[in-house]
Order: C-alpha cells, then structure tokens, then sequence
C-alpha cells in the first residue's frame, strides 16, 4: 500500500496531488457535521426575526446565503456527501455488473457472447435521459434510484472495455498453460483472467467517477434529481442558483466550482493511474 | 467485406427490433398514461371518460397487438402520430432533427478543428511545455459541466453585452448570419467537451504508433519528421480517433438536451423530454427508434472505415 502511493508520488506528482483532493473529499464528506459552518437546512434568521437572503459572500457567510437565507458553504460541504455516494455505489454497481456480463461474454464467447452484447448493443442504443425518466417515474426520485439509473448507464461500457481484454488475455500462453495443467475454466476466469482485467476497470472506474457526479448534477439539473431539501451540488446550481444568476452568481458559481474540481480530481487520478499501469504509455 | 456487411447490418437491424420492443415495453411500464396527463385532474373524469378516451387512442388494445400495428406501420415508414398533438410523428421528429443535427456537426466540427491540431502537437512535443497546456486545457474541458458552462456564459453575455441568442431555430442555408447567432456558442460549448476526449485519444494513440517499428524504420530511411507524421503515423493513428468520434456522434444527437433547454432551440433531445413527461407513447418510440438507427448506422460506418485507416484490416 504504502509503495503503491510513495510510487505515485515520485512518477505523477499530478496524480499524487488529485488523490490527496480526492481524500480530502471523503474527508469532508465523513465530517460534514464538523467542518460545516451552520446547519445547512437552517434558516438564517437577522435581529427581526426575517431570513438572510442572498447576501453576498461575507466573513459572516463565507459563501454567501441562498434566497431562504440558507448558508452556501454549509451546504457545499453537506453536498460533497450526495455527490460521493452516487459517485461510489454507481460507479460499484455499474463496472461489477459490467465485469460480470464482460467476463461471461469475453471468455466463453459463442452464442451466450452474442446474446449478451446485442444486449449491450441495445443498452447503448437507448438513450440514457430515457432511461433515467423511466425508472425515476416507475421506482419514484431518490437518492437509491439515481445510483441504480446511474450504474444502469455505466455497465454497457464497462462490460465492453472488460470483453475487449479478456480476449486479448485469452491469447496469452500463461492461459494455454492454465488450460494444460488442467485448471478448470472458473479457476482460470478467477484466478488468472480476473486479475488482469483489474488495471483498465481501476482506470475506467476512476473517470466514471467524475462523470457520475456530473450525471447527478445534470439529472439535478432537469428536476429529476435528488428531491430537495436535501443539499447536492446538481440541485443548488439549477435551483436557485439558476434562478438568480443576474442578481447572485455566486449561487450557481461556488456550486459549479465544486462540481468542476471534484471531477478534475478525479479525472487527473484517472490519467496518473492509466499511465502507471500500463506500461505502454510510460514516458520513455 | 460483402458478407462482413451483410452480417452487420443483418445484427443492426435485430439490435433495431430489440430497441423497438425494449422502449415499447419501457414506456407502457410509466405510471400513468398520455391520457391520464391530459385530462384535467381537477375536473375528474368519470371513468367512462377515461376508457373512452383510451378507447380512441388504440391504448385499450392487447399490449402485443398495439405493438404489431406499431411496428407494421414503422416498416412502412410511418411512425404513428402523436398522443397528444395528433401531428405524425415523423413530422413532429424531421422538424427537430433540422436543429439537432446542425448543432452536433458544429458542435463536431468546433471539437475537431480544437482537438487534432493540439492532439498531434501534444504527442510530438511530449512532455514539452506545449504538452502540458495542451493536456490540461483537454482535462478542463472534461471537467466543467456543459450546463453549467452553459448557463454561466448566457448570463453573462446578457448582464455585460445585454444580448441573447435569437429564439426560433433557422437553418445555416436559409439564414446563417441567424443560425450561427443560434447555434455557434451552444457549438462551442459542446465542441470543448467533446475536444477534450478526442485530443486525448489523438495524443496517446499517436504517441502508440511513434514508437512502432515501421515509424522508426520510416525514420532511418531519412524521411522528413513532418513526413513521418503526417504519411506514416498520423493514419495509423486515427483508428481510435476515429471509434471515439463516431461514439461521440452518436451522444451528441440525444445529449445536447440539457444546452437545447438552456439555449431555448427545441431538437429532438427536449422533444424526447417532453414526451416522456405527457407520456407521449408514439414520440417517445419514434425518437428512440431515431436515436438507435443513428448509432447502429454510425457504429458500422466507424468498423468500415478501420479497413479504409489500416490496409491490413480485412473483414470477412
């Protein structure tokens, strides 16, 4: 453990410094209650008794407050956590769904590989807006439904990108060897496929993870995201921070940023660990 | 390659009719139906109303029957007509595809002429300063939301310039000074996202091929550097170019939603959108069914066009 990270930090510095932003993350997330100024569902109250609303960015409100005098900043750091589990579950159910189906298709091949990726085929063919409509309007608007949409985008893709592997890896003479000392086929996809298949599911996992977020965000965007009043960043953007950017950009700027370095993080975790795990990509 | 062909389009249509029967199911599994989101439901229809209603629209039918009159009017080309406008539906789909497709091969058009220039720059000067701001801006690009981007760039050419984009959708050769208004920031802001992905793939797949041998040996024969990237590596190259540009296509046609929304230019994504929310059966089915020819067609022109890329390609 402490190798693989002392290895990231000396070959992609870049790729060390996103991973501390990503842990950072968790970190606020974990201690949210903590590190939050006020409650961000609280009204803030003035000495007559009525809301703060929109005021500006101050030392008071670090990041200023929304129209029902709600603080920003509390709700940033309360948003990160809805962001990060939709990131995580989806971004968990969508590649091991997507494993699963690419093991299956990529190793045994024949008529069951040809089920599974019309199938895919299908999947991808449908787009994922439909998709997210129908099981929010069937299964109801939660926070569960969203990672299960979410997941349901990712697996086609993920299942590819595993299927794409495993054949080459089928190629390889340390499989030929398994077959001849003979192991039986779950033991090969298990113990000799599987671990292979790891690097490029780590990387694709990685990137997933910043576009899960924005999914969120975007679903959020359309009203089809996490019902309010719960803080996500999705939802404050489109909210009120859409609402009243002529008078109060910082409402949809903050949030926005938010959105956009969670996801460079991540992005950039991605690149770093896609050149460090695949050796053709090293810098000579 | 005529057998290879034939394959695939034999496996695109079967993905055609997987697609048709999945969104035809999809959609009937919505609570609700187009009927129940019309009818006020302050003025509570008696149930006679409702089944009467139903009744008109062919909803009361067997599911399967209801689906083999669909599908036996999609192969005569025709796709129903609306639930609620009662307009076909092809019509109601050829008015948005118009504004869809020209934002896509602009959107397209923005990302290429961004990411292929500084893909190849990136490559050839690795780990160059040029590399670095190149892989940064394509990381950027992928990191900023389109709708947030969106909205922050309208809002502020209305507050700073009071201008806002022309409402009302005119196509380039009717209109351009009009169109281009419409569509060109919209283009932009899809085509950085876009260039992002593509400059990346340009980059790690042309650094790939300079390290092949043939490349090398191009090389030691005494060729131009300019030659050898250009005639040698760059085609090469392109394969996967290629396969992400043709994927991207085909999420442009449904993801441009959120921007038509922000933008107020009506395509067929915000059509889709609507139609999921009257639960507009015949839309919904028609648009997806759109979407899936787009994909299935552009996946197969990006198999044929490998062989084109890389001689050494065959389709049997």
């Amino acid at each position: 453990m402490w190798r693989a990270v002392a290895l990231l930090v000396q070959r992609k510095p870049l790729g060390a410094v996103s991973a501390a932003v990503v842990c950072a993350l968790v970190a606020v997330a974990l201690l949210a209650p903590v590190l939050a100024p006020r409650d961000p569902y609280m009204f803030n109250l003035d000495d007559r008794g009525l809301p703060i609303r929109m005021q500006a960015p101050s030392a008071t409100f670090l990041l200023g407050t929304d129209p029902l005098g709600r603080d920003v900043l509390s709700r940033i750091v309360y948003g990160a956590r809805v962001s990060l589990i939709v990131g995580f579950a989806s971004v968990l159910i969508g590649t091991l769904l997507g494993t699963a189906l690419g093991l299956v298709s990529g190793y045994w091949e024949g008529s069951l590989d040809q089920v599974i990726q019309r199938g895919v085929d299908t999947a991808m063919a449908i787009p994922g807006i439909v998709l997210a409509l129908a099981v929010m309007s069937v299964l109801g608007q939660s926070l569960t439904n969203i990672i299960l949409v979410i997941g349901l985008v990712i697996a086609p893709g993920a299942s590819r990108v595993v299927r794409g592997t495993v054949l080459a890896i089928k190629q390889q003479t340390f499989i030929d060897a398994a077959h001849a000392s003979g192991a039986s086929a779950s033991r090969i996809v298990f113990r000799h496929v599987l671990p292979n298949v790891f690097a490029p599911i780590l990387v694709i996992a990685t990137v997933w993870l910043g576009n899960a977020i924005v999914i969120e965000a975007a679903l959020s965007f359309l009203g089809l995201g996490t019902p309010p009043p719960t803080p996500t960043w999705g939802g404050m953007l489109s909210g009120e921070g859409r609402r009243n950017l002529e008078t109060a950009p910082y409402l949809a700027i903050f949030p926005g940023l938010a959105i956009s370095s969670v996801v460079l993080a991540f992005n950039m975790l991605g690149d770093a660990l896609r050149d460090l795990l695949d050796p053709r990509l090293r810098t000579r | 390659m005529r057998t290879y062909i034939a394959r695939r389009v034999v496996q695109g249509l079967l993905v055609l009719w997987l697609v048709s029967f999945a969104v035809f199911s999809l959609v009937r599994i919505l609570p609700g139906d187009a009927v129940l989101m019309q009818l006020d439901a302050a003025a509570a229809p008696t149930p006679e109303q409702l089944a009467r209603a139903r009744q008109e629209l062919g909803l009361d039918r067997p599911f399967l029957e209801q689906y083999r009159t669909w599908m036996s009017g999609v192969a005569h080309g025709d796709l129903g007509r609306s639930l609620i406008t009662r307009r076909p539906v092809t019509q109601e789909l050829a008015k948005r595809i118009s504004l869809t497709s020209h934002l896509a091969v602009m959107s397209m058009i923005v990302a290429l002429l961004i990411a292929l220039p500084i893909g190849v720059l990136a490559a050839v000067r690795q780990d160059t300063p040029a590399d670095y701001v190149g892989r940064l801006g394509a990381i950027l690009g992928l990191s900023l939301p389109d709708f947030w981007l969106a909205t922050v760039v309208i809002t502020f050419l209305a507050i700073w310039f009071h201008w806002i984009p022309p409402i009302g959708f005119a196509p380039i050769w009717q209109d351009p000074a009009r169109n281009l208004s419409q569509l060109l920031i919209p283009a932009v802001i899809i085509g950085a996202r876009l260039a992002a992905v593509s400059m990346r793939m340009t980059r790690s797949s042309l650094l790939e091929v300079l390290r092949q041998d043939y490349v090398v040996t191009a090389r030691a024969k005494g060729a131009r550097e300019r030659t050898v990237i250009v005639r040698h590596a760059l085609k090469n190259a392109f394969i996967p170019v290629v396969t992400i540009i043709g994927q991207q296509f085909s999420v442009l046609l449904g993801g441009t939603v959120i921007v038509e929304f922000i933008f107020l230019q009506p395509g067929v994504g915000s059509l889709l959108l609507d139609a999921v929310l009257l639960r507009d059966y015949t839309i919904i089915q028609g648009a997806v069914l759109f979407f899936a020819v787009v994909i299935v067609a552009m996946n197969l022109l990006v198999d044929l066009s490998y062989s084109w890329l890389d001689p050494r390609i065959r389709y049997r």
